[in-house]
């Protein structure tokens, strides 16, 4: 008999694949309230890698009819003492417990690994910059392909068949081209005829009409077409997000490290979500100074405070680069609160003159001390002059923030999608 | 005669297919086995995952649920709770088994010997497996069910075909026929089946009969109950077929998708009544087949001991108290009781002699034995050749849980003479997929009036439905039928123990 002996180690994997997107799809909001609780109890760095999340099967279960209690009866192995007739107590006893068939593995709770890609997926999935307007159409970006017709010229593997075949059948017609038909029905003639005058006529005739078929070819060259493809500009909205973050020497290490894990977050999800999205850093203690993403997160710095200094930077910045009515202009700045008394009417005047009006959205994060709630201290000079801002109309959002594990919370009350939850007064 | 088939731990493909021949040397010439054609298929600890999330099968069709075992499995496998088999194997034509690439030599050996002979016997030959399932057809239909439910996702829409697998999959263990009469099912012809319909459908297309006003429909006189019941069948306890040729308003295609699973359900269900037996068989087979290779010298001392090693973890059977019992254990059963069987018929005691006068002495085994595994399945071959002896050994019990009882639970039978066969029924009948499963049946529909589906369930012993899981299934239940459907809980003296009634959910809400 025949043994088919089969390796199937080299097969693709991922059969499974499909089957968990779908699964993920279905499971979707319990997996993401999973996913943001894991998050708070992690470090910033590993947010991104994935793991392990435990959601409540309830809403993943599959019914059956299944039976229970009553009267049971079961067989068991291994008897040391019991005669018939005996009774056994019902609950401690190891006796008692046992489980029927079946009843084994509950799975009340579902544990299972999700990969990189799918926690962060989850996790940003239902966040977004506010009020993205101001689509404006980029010179440089035009990844949009799509079908323009036919053309003479092209790639081999962008031939049209059909159209080809169409214009080849008409050119045949129009040329009169003899058909596969024609030319057996004359040899079958050619054949059949008994008389050799008619048959040497027959033979000029079949001669010809090959000598037509060779002429006239089956397809030409100018038969071909391609199918044309054209790059179509796509508009694009470009945002431009500005991180200003306060490192001077009042910022305690607790407060820096909570600041930069908001920006960090900020970060991975510009940088995952949006494609066309700028982000300037700017770091200030009594002077501004921009600076890129390494420094930004991780130069050490110190200095006293002036609050004015980064957004004047900031209005310069934009002033050079940035026209506000072509980019959509977003700012998250993140602070202690403390400012020397006499900077804050420039600070206001900078914000409600020139920074308020051109940008989209800001956002304020006032980081503070672990353990001190900040509700119980009176409000820092910069948090009562940012909130009389707000209630006089400004687009100001303010949050405060003293421990880490309300550092996604928060980022992520800022950034929720608005259409789902209007924003809420904050606190 | 005496070369070894391998050395050491490390096998290649020559190496399995000399193992596989000394197998099948050993098990057609001395077991006088018969099987299916061979397919073996080595394959990954991830390849093995996946197809434990589609219940052992090499394709199926796509749906959540199996993603969600799959991670459940994945997860379990990662941490070290669960280990994978070392085989699958499926009951098809030619049979194919599973070897995962970690084992040794010495444990694909014993895999072969255990699914591709013991297992492939056991399908080929046992009468439900005969019966019900169709092992040349079962790939191919399988392949079919796959891209029809593909097909149906792309026209309308995957919402509406997972609703459809839902409701199906819930009820899936209702969807089996339990008595033969109809004709054997020919799995290739349902493919063709499908085809033809949906050919003849768009043949026969007309788009102009949909705007014919239709006349004002005959007032039906009310039928009899006795008519009525006719007409539709009545009592039907396979609940999924009665979807399928009676649910007033389901769209072909859905009725398509209930009868695939229904078929699935019914090709899994032989394997659920022969547990005990059909481990039993696979692993008195693969031990045989290991002593004998052993005795030819064909593998080593070494070689065996590792073999006896896992075999002896394969039949454990840890007792009640113990901290890792959870039930009689198929392989341990089903061995013991082929071992004793082995016993009875070549060196019988006085007792067996007078228990089993049909097989005691009768000194032909292997005969014996594949009549055995060809005409029974658990519940009767627990009740026919449970003998005393292996009840002793076992030291079974019988325990009688009365929640009314307030002295506790009494111990009913034990392993004596006078307990004996109590014990045996008892065990028998826990090994009975018709007493474990819930019996459930449609018993009317109220046709001239709202369209109420009605079931009963005939509770055994007090035990009734949980009723979370209850209402879930007769939702699903209800969203097929469209209209509402009644369960009713009678005990056997028709008493109503308790009522559910269901609506189905309107359409798009449930989307």
């Amino acid at each position: 008999m025949a043994i088919h002996i089969i390796d199937r180690r080299l097969n693709p994997g991922g059969k499974s694949l499909e089957n968990r997107q779908r699964f993920l799809r279905r499971a979707k909001s319990l997996v993401q309230g999973a996913v943001k609780k894991t998050s708070q109890e992690r470090d910033i760095k590993d947010v991104l890698e994935g793991g392990e999340v435990t959601i409540p099967l309830d809403g993943m279960h599959e019914p059956r009819f299944r039976r229970e209690g009553g009267t049971r009866d079961m067989v068991l192995p291994g008897n040391k003492k019991f005669i018939e007739g005996d009774y056994l107590q019902r609950s401690g006893q190891g006796s008692a417990k046992d489980s029927g068939p079946g009843e084994g593995d509950s799975e009340d709770a579902f544990r299972f690994v999700l990969s990189r890609d799918e926690f962060v997926d989850l996790f940003l999935d239902d966040l977004e910059l506010p009020d993205l307007a101001k689509r404006k159409i980029a010179q440089t970006e035009s990844d949009g392909i799509q079908r323009a017709g036919y053309t003479t010229s092209g790639s081999p593997a962008n031939i049209s068949v059909s159209r080809t075949v169409r214009r080849a059948l008409a050119r045949r017609i129009a040329l009169k081209r003899p058909s596969k038909d024609e030319i057996d029905e004359l040899e079958a003639a050619i054949a059949a005829s008994t008389d050799e005058d008619e048959r040497l006529e027959l033979v000029a005739r079949l001669e010809k009409l090959k000598a037509k078929t060779k002429r006239i070819p089956f397809i030409d060259p100018l038969d071909i077409r391609y199918r044309r493809y054209e790059k179509v500009p796509r508009p694009v909205a470009q945002a431009v997000m500005f991180c200003l973050m306060d490192v001077s020497g009042s910022m305690s290490e607790h407060m820096k490290d909570l600041a930069k894990r908001f920006y960090m977050l900020l970060y991975v999800f510009l940088k995952r979500r949006y494609k066309h999205v700028e982000i300037v850093f700017i770091r200030h203690t009594d002077r501004a100074e921009e600076v890129d993403e390494q420094t930004f997160f991780y130069g050490p710095a110190s200095g006293g405070t002036l609050v004015s200094s980064a957004l004047q930077a900031m209005h310069e910045i934009v002033r050079e680069r940035f026209n506000p009515s072509d980019w959509n202009i977003y700012a998250a700045q993140a602070s202690d609160g403390d400012n020397s008394y006499s900077d804050g009417e420039l600070t206001g005047l900078l914000l409600t003159e020139k920074i308020l009006p051109v940008c989209q959205f800001f956002a304020y994060l006032e980081v503070g001390e672990s353990g001190g709630s900040a509700f119980d201290l009176s409000d820092s000079s910069l948090w009562s002059l940012y909130e009389r801002l707000r209630n006089s109309g400004a687009p100001l959002s303010m949050r405060k923030v003293s421990e880490r594990s309300e550092i996604f919370p928060v980022f992520h009350d800022l950034f929720q999608r608005r259409d789902t939850a209007q924003e809420k007064a904050a606190p | 005669m005496t070369e070894r088939l391998f050395e050491g731990a490390d096998w290649d493909f020559h190496t399995l297919q000399r193992i596989t021949d000394a197998c099948e040397e050993v098990a057609l010439g001395d077991l006088g086995l018969d099987v299916y054609p061979n397919q073996i298929e080595v394959i990954t600890a991830e390849q093995m995952l996946d197809a434990y999330s589609s219940v052992g099968m090499p394709l199926f069709y796509k749906h959540w649920s199996f993603g969600k075992h799959f991670a459940y499995h994945e997860a379990s496998y990662r941490k070290g709770l669960m280990g994978l088999a070392y085989e699958i194997v499926i009951n098809s034509s030619p049979c194919i088994s599973y070897l995962m690439e970690e084992n040794t030599a010495t444990m694909q050996t014993l895999v072969i010997a255990h699914a591709a002979f013991g297992h492939n016997h056991f399908f080929k030959n046992n009468y439900l497996f005969k019966q019900w399932t169709d092992a040349d057809g079962i790939l191919d239909y399988l392949d079919f069910a796959k891209n029809y439910v593909m097909q149906c996702e792309e026209r309308y829409g995957r919402t509406e075909v997972e609703r459809t697998l839902d409701a199906a999959h819930a009820l899936m263990s209702h969807g089996i026929d339990r008595y033969p009469g109809k004709k054997k099912l020919d799995l290739r012809e349902e493919e063709k089946r499908a085809g033809r319909r949906r050919q003849h459908e768009e043949e026969v297309f007309n788009d102009l009969w949909r705007t014919v006003p239709k006349g004002a429909s005959k007032t039906r006189t009310a039928i009899s109950l006795e008519r009525r019941r006719k007409l539709l069948g009545l009592p039907q306890e396979n609940l999924l077929y009665f979807l399928e040729k009676s649910a007033p308003r389901l769209a072909p295609w859905q009725r398509e998708l209930l009868r695939i699973v229904r078929h699935i359900a019914q090709y899994f269900y032989p394997q659920s009544q022969t547990k005990v037996m059909n481990e039993g068989t696979a692993t008195y087979v693969h031990y045989r087949i290991m002593t004998k290779l052993h005795q030819q010298g064909r593998i080593t001392d070494g070689n065996f001991l590792e073999f006896l090693g896992s075999h002896t973890n394969v039949v454990f059977q840890p007792e009640f108290d113990d901290q890792r019992f959870s039930g009689f254990n198929p392989y341990a059963l089903g061995f013991a009781m082929m071992q004793d069987i082995e016993r009875i018929v070549a060196s019988p005691s006085d007792e067996d002699r007078e228990w089993f006068p049909d097989i005691a002495g009768k000194n032909d085994v292997m005969g014996v034995l594949r009549d055995v595994w060809a005409n029974y399945r658990d519940e009767s071959f627990i009740a026919q050749f449970l003998s005393p002896k292996l009840m002793r050994n076992l030291r079974m019990f019988h325990l009688h849980d009365d929640p009314e009882e307030r002295a506790g639970i009494r111990v009913d039978a034990i392993h004596d003479e006078r307990g004996f066969r109590r014990v045996r029924r008892e065990l028998a009948r826990q090994h009975d997929v018709g007493y474990i499963d819930a019996n459930i049946e449609v018993v009317d529909v109220d046709l001239s009036g709202d369209r109420r589906l009605i079931l009963h369930h005939r509770v055994i012993k007090g035990s009734q439905l949980n009723e979370t899981d209850a209402k879930r299934v007769l939702q699903h239940l209800a969203d097929l039928w469209t209209y509402d459907v009644a369960l009713i809980e009678v005990d056997a003296n028709d008493k109503v123990l308790r009522e559910y009634v269901v609506s189905p959910r309107p359409i798009t809400a449930a989307a």
